[in-house]
């Protein structure tokens, strides 16, 4: 699909520097890393500290991952600790969930979030309510990880977003990366979380490469739950993103820089809990927001967001909350319908504009 | 056992025992001789001999095992040849041969196409396997269902979805059958009754049971002439899944005319078969509910043809459903994106040896029943067809704008009350389709 280029436009932090300049004037500290080396060298460096954290899915093992994420795993660890399963999600998710309770710690990969739909019982009504029904005698440290949303023309039944449902549940935390540093840093931090956790990655972002610090290839690395990342700073429009659609973010904010329009954009990082206080305060900063998703429209994670704004920011609003998000259909296979109902960069532009009252280019006021 | 009266399934072939099993390999043992020898006497069941692999790859012995028994060396029926020696009149041999031909032709075409970058996302693809989808779907009659997995395209195909409306849908083109809207993965047609197409494993199964139900409900409860039949597809990875065993527990507990068919390729993208199953005799899974099971070998499309018509009129019968595992072969990968590294090649071409068309080819010159020029003709008017389908698709125009927000819903006031009042629906300019909130 699309170039991503959040990767030039200072995925670790350098947010101030114009859009233009290239990687090679802080390269020092830039090791590239894809976001598939990063999640295996998370899932490594845990399983390798801690025995009782095991791997569990289909083709996790034999195959290598069906994206390739447990490549090496197999080899490394054994059948025991990289357990291949039959197609049977509601079943073996179970079995996590009974592992979970019974004092080991298991990561379930989904080979889609898609195909979890048939183990939502498991991951809902045992996983997520246990520790408050048991009164806090039984807690769960089990991470749920797999690719999310739509890739390239897979189709409706391939192609959902699960952020808002699963965002929508108490007992769950629920957590989105975009780049490498976030892959491997919230990948170990849910790892090492005593609750369940739904780990949402994107099958287009896993060959996508990231320059990263020596910081977050320390075995220690972890990134705080529920802190959201301010991937560039701004002061006209809050863009708040998450998983692919900070790349379009940072894109659509680089053209909008060109117009003088100065975009803040943020990566969320975790849908819930949802770094409130930081969206309030770069609203209050700015102004106006803009929040893009590719998921559903109806109670989508924007909806939430825009929820939060008016309670606790209203009086700080100059212009009304625009949400960008995928179409209200059911995804469709034909490629030009499927772009069509996916976010574009234009998309975010356009509605960054009608934000700032600018739908015409103009000079900037503020 | 509650199906004893009506096993009267007609066993093709005797049986071919002989088989090495290898001591050393733990999956294998419960396929040891006395397991299986063991069966009930009132149920024919066709066992299957297993022969390990020979090839000495550095792999895992577990991953490998073929069939043994013949194929095409047989010629006759044990019991039901009743007036003639073959199975087939040059008519259905000519048709049966046409069908699976055009299946392998056109995913051959599919394969080149999506290299091209004409199609695009998940395209699984069937070679190999043609002599199930030809061996039962051409048995049925328009008004039967046939329900498959994502690997769909052939079955829509054997049941009459013209090639040019396939081949569209897979270009994503508005001609398609489902106006490019599914995809490779959900080939759906209303006027030749095909249900789907579904991405999920197992998604299908209670799909088809309720579509047998609905059979029977229109013949008990709605008093008409209706004796349709339900085929549901799938393959031996969704044998291990939830609902393949309550489907098979209602489609008993309520007789409902619906033939089960397992397409067991041994394989579930990287997962062979035995290594995800606890006892990998599939069939064995039909009588525990109460329905005969059967294997038969699934490379011929004769034995097929033969085990499909008496499941198939037993459903018609109203005697029940029937497990039907077919052991067959998928000679790619398990999609075009597939690598393919884990099966060993020994068995690959082993299997390619067994390839369902050739053995027909054969069958058919061997009793002479055509020439090779009429077979030639039909090969020739496959490939024209596959051809013009690729043209057709390739000169359609893709979807329109306005088409992205179109059927949603059956009735689209589902959409809501527009900021004006009105239904959004009724607003003209609602259907040149947004991608905005």
């Amino acid at each position: 699909m699309l170039r991503i280029l959040g990767k030039k436009l200072g995925a670790t932090g350098f947010t101030a520097l114009p859009a233009g300049l290239a990687l090679r004037s802080y390269s020092s500290s830039a090791k590239q890393m894809t976001i598939r080396e990063a999640l295996k060298s998370a899932l490594d460096e845990e399983m390798a500290a801690d025995q009782s954290v095991f791997l569990m899915g289909e083709e996790v093992g034999e195959y290598q991952g069906a994206y390739k994420i447990s490549k090496g795993l197999l080899q490394k660890y054994g059948p025991e600790r990289v357990v291949d399963t039959p197609i049977t999600e509601s079943g073996f998710t179970g079995i996590g969930v009974g592992a979970a309770f019974y004092g080991l710690r298991p990561v379930v990969e989904f080979m889609t979030f898609n195909f979890a739909m048939q183990a939502m019982d498991q991951i809902i009504n045992s996983a997520s309510k246990t520790n408050y029904m048991s009164s806090g005698n039984i807690s769960m440290p089990i991470v749920f990880r797999g690719p999310n949303g739509a890739a390239a023309g897979v189709g409706a039944q391939h192609s959902q977003c699960y952020a808002a449902w699963y965002g929508s549940c108490p007992g769950l935390k629920v957590l989105i990366p975009y780049s490498s540093e976030d892959a491997r840093g919230l990948l170990k931090a849910a790892i090492r979380d005593p609750d369940p956790v739904v780990f949402l990655e994107n099958e287009l972002l896993y060959g996508e490469a990231f320059p990263i610090s020596a910081e977050v290839l320390d075995s220690g690395f972890c990134i705080p739950i529920g802190k959201a990342k301010i991937e560039r700073e701004g002061k006209h429009v809050t863009i708040t993103a998450f998983s692919k659609m900070v790349g379009f973010s940072l894109k659509a904010a680089e053209i909008l820089a060109k117009d003088g329009i100065d975009a803040e954009v943020i990566n969320l990082r975790s849908i819930r809990p949802l770094d409130r206080s930081t969206i309030n305060a770069s609203v209050r900063k700015t102004n106006r927001l803009v929040t893009v998703e590719e998921g559903f429209p109806q109670h989508g994670v924007g909806a939430e967001i825009c929820a939060s704004i008016v309670e606790d920011s209203f009086g700080y609003l100059d212009a009304p909350i625009e949400r960008i998000t995928g179409a209200d259909v059911p995804l469709p296979y034909a490629a030009n319908l499927e772009r069509m109902a996916l976010p574009q960069v234009e998309d975010i532009i356009r509605a960054a504009k009608r934000a700032c009252y600018r739908s015409l280019p103009m000079a900037a006021t503020a | 056992m509650a199906c004893s009266a009506t096993a009267q399934i007609i066993q093709p072939l005797s049986i071919n025992s002989a088989r090495s099993v290898d001591n050393s390999d733990a999956c294998t043992k419960t396929l040891s001789p006395s397991s299986f020898l063991g069966s009930t006497p009132r149920i024919n069941k066709k066992l299957f001999a297993v022969n390990k692999s020979i090839s000495p790859l550095a792999r895992r012995p577990t991953t490998v095992f073929a069939v043994s028994s013949d194929v095409v060396k047989e010629k006759k029926l044990k019991s039901n040849s009743s007036l003639s020696n073959l199975l087939i009149t040059k008519k259905e041999g000519l048709e049966l041969y046409e069908d699976m031909y055009l299946g392998r032709a056109f995913e051959d075409m599919c394969a080149q196409m999506y290299y091209r970058g004409k199609m695009f996302g998940f395209v699984h693809l069937y070679n190999g396997q043609e002599a199930v989808s030809t061996g039962f779907i051409k048995l049925l009659k328009k008004e039967d269902y046939v329900v498959s997995t994502y690997r769909d395209h052939v079955h829509s195909l054997s049941k009459g979805v013209p090639a040019r409306e396939v081949m569209s849908e897979l270009f994503g083109k508005t001609t398609g059958c489902c106006r490019g809207q599914g995809g490779s993965m959900h080939m759906f047609s209303k006027e030749h009754n095909v249900l789907g197409g579904f991405a999920f494993i197992g998604e299908g199964i209670p799909v088809a049971t309720g579509a047998a139900f609905t059979s029977k409900y229109k013949r008990e409860v709605l008093k008409e002439d209706c004796d349709e039949v339900a085929l549901a597809f799938f393959g031996d990875g969704t044998c291990n899944n939830g609902q393949f065993f309550e489907c098979l527990n209602m489609a008993a507990l309520w007789k409902l005319p619906i033939v089960f068919v397992v397409e067991n390729n041994l394989w579930a993208i990287g997962m062979s078969h035995v290594r995800a199953t606890s006892d990998p005799q599939i069939w064995k899974k039909g009588p525990a509910f109460g329905m005969p099971g059967i294997h038969v070998d699934g490379m011929d499309v004769l034995k097929v043809r033969e085990v499909a018509k008496e499941a198939i009129d037993r459903a018609r019968r109203g005697e029940g459903p029937t497990l039907v595992e077919c052991e067959t072969y998928r000679f790619r990968g398990h999609s075009l994106a597939d690598p393919d590294e884990l099966r060993d090649p020994a068995e690959k071409a082993h299997y390619a040896t067994r390839d369902p068309i050739t053995a027909l080819k054969k069958y058919m010159a061997e009793n002479k029943l055509v020439s090779e020029a009429e077979l030639k003709a039909i090969d020739k008017k496959i490939d024209e067809l596959v051809e013009d389908a690729v043209e057709f698709a390739d000169k359609s125009p893709v979807p329109a704008r306005s088409q992205l927000l179109e059927n949603v819903f059956a009735d689209p006031r589902g959409f809501g009350i527009g900021p004006n009042g009105k239904y959004r629906c009724e607003d003209p300019k609602f259907t040149e389709g947004t991608a905005q909130v």
